[in-house]
C-alpha cells in the first residue's frame, strides 16, 4: 500500500510539474496579452492541485494535509478573481482583444 | 445571526488547524481573535447571505463541483495540447453570452466558472449578460450551447 | 528526488515569468507575470518545506498566496483608476 502511495503521489507530482511548465511556455509563446492570461489559468487551477495533491499524498495523515488544503483552498478561489480583475482593468484600460468582434456592441 | 455563527465556527476552525497547540493559553486568545474578528465583521456590516451563502449549501452543490472539476480536467488538456502545437491553433475571440442566473450570487458563481475553467475568461458582467474571451472558437461554443449556465442557474432553486 | 524535480521545474517556470515580465510589452502582460511568479513562489515553498523536511514553511506558503493576492489587486486598483498617462502609454503598446 505504501508504495502505491509514492507512486501516485510521485505521478501527480510530475504531471503537476509537466502543466506547469506547459503553461510557462504558453505565457511566453501566445500572441497577446489576454491569450496568455489563458496559459496562466493552467498553472493555477489543474497543475496547483496536482502538485499539492502530490504534497498532499506524500504527508500523510496530520495538520501538515490540513494546511495543503488550505493553500489549495486559497489559490482555486483566488485565481480567477485575479484573473478576472486583471482582464477587466486591461480591457478598461484600453487595450483590445485580438479577434474582437464586438466591438460595436459595447456601450 | 445564523450567519455570525457560520462565521465564529469558520474562523475557530481555521485557527485550529493553523496554530497546532492546543494548550488553554493559545485556545484562548484564539477564541478571542474569533470574537474579535466576527464583531469587526458585524460593524464592517459584511455578514449576511451573500457573503456567506449558506442557503447554497445542498446536495446540488457537491455535483456541480464534480461536474466542474470534470470540465476543468477536459479543458486544461485542451488549453496544454494548443499550448504545444503552436500558434496555429488558437482562435482568439470574445462574445457577449445571455445569463439565466436570476440572483447575483448566481450570476458571480457563473462567471467564475467560466474563469476557473482555462480557455474561456469572464472579463465583463452585466444583469443579464457576460462578457467572454475566449481561447478558441470551440471553447465558445460550448459556452454557447448552455450546459454551464443551466446547471449554475439549477444550483440556485 | 521527484520533489527535487519538481522544485527544479517550478524554478525554470518562474524564470519564463520573470522573462515575460521584462518582454511586457503592455503593464498587463507584467502584472500577469508578477500574478504568475507569485503563484509558482507559494508552490516552491511548500515544495521546499518537504524536501528540508520542515511542514512549518507551509504557513509561509499560506501567507504568500494572500499577499500576492493583495497586492495584485493593488497594483490592479492603482493602474485602472490611475493617472492617465499610463493609459495612454498601454493604449499605444497595444
Amino acid at each position: 500500500m505504501p508504495e502505491l502511495i509514492t507512486l501516485l503521489s510521485s505521478l501527480c507530482l510530475l504531471l503537476g510539474a509537466f502543466l506547469i511548465f506547459s503553461g510557462g511556455l504558453g505565457v511566453l509563446r501566445f500572441p497577446d496579452f489576454f491569450t496568455r492570461m489563458h496559459a496562466a489559468g493552467v498553472t493555477e487551477t489543474m497543475a496547483v492541485t496536482l502538485i499539492v495533491l502530490g504534497l498532499m499524498l506524500h504527508s500523510g495523515w496530520g495538520l501538515p494535509l490540513f494546511k495543503l488544503l488550505l493553500i489549495l483552498l486559497f489559490v482555486m478561489i483566488t485565481g480567477p478573481t485575479a484573473s478576472h480583475a486583471l482582464a477587466k482593468s486591461a480591457l478598461h484600460g484600453g487595450l483590445r482583444p485580438l479577434g474582437d468582434d464586438s466591438n460595436n456592441e459595447r456601450h | 445571526m445564523k450567519h455570525t455563527v457560520s462565521v465564529f465556527l469558520l474562523l475557530a476552525s481555521f485557527w485550529l488547524i493553523n496554530s497546532g497547540y492546543y494548550k488553554p493559553l493559545l485556545l484562548s486568545f484564539g477564541l478571542v481573535s474569533a470574537i474579535f474578528v466576527v464583531y469587526l465583521t458585524h460593524r464592517m456590516d459584511v455578514v449576511d447571505h451573500e457573503s456567506h451563502p449558506l442557503h447554497l449549501f445542498n446536495l446540488k452543490l457537491p455535483s456541480y463541483y464534480l461536474w466542474l472539476v470534470g470540465q476543468l480536467i477536459v479543458s486544461n488538456i485542451d488549453v496544454v495540447k494548443r499550448v504545444w502545437s503552436g500558434k496555429g491553433s488558437i482562435s482568439p475571440c470574445t462574445a457577449w453570452l445571455p445569463l439565466s442566473q436570476t440572483s447575483d450570487i448566481g450570476r458571480v458563481i457563473y462567471a467564475n466558472s467560466i474563469t476557473l475553467t482555462p480557455g474561456t475568461v469572464a472579463m465583463d458582467l452585466e444583469d443579464d449578460r457576460v462578457y467572454v474571451h475566449a481561447l478558441s472558437r470551440e471553447g465558445l461554443d460550448d459556452l454557447r450551447a448552455g450546459e454551464m449556465d443551466r446547471r449554475v442557474s439549477n444550483l440556485e432553486r | 528526488m521527484i520533489l527535487t524535480v519538481v522544485a527544479l521545474a517550478l524554478i525554470v517556470v518562474m524564470a519564463m515569468a520573470i522573462a515575460r515580465a521584462f518582454l511586457g510589452p503592455t503593464i498587463y502582460d507584467r502584472i500577469l507575470a508578477v500574478n504568475l511568479f507569485g503563484t509558482k513562489t507559494v508552490l516552491l515553498i511548500a515544495v521546499v518545506s518537504y524536501i528540508a523536511g520542515r511542514p512549518d514553511f507551509l504557513d509561509v506558503a499560506l501567507i504568500y498566496a494572500l499577499i500576492n493576492f493583495i497586492s495584485v489587486i493593488a497594483v490592479l486598483r492603482f493602474f485602472e483608476y490611475g493617472s492617465s498617462k499610463v493609459n495612454d502609454k498601454v493604449g499605444k503598446d497595444a
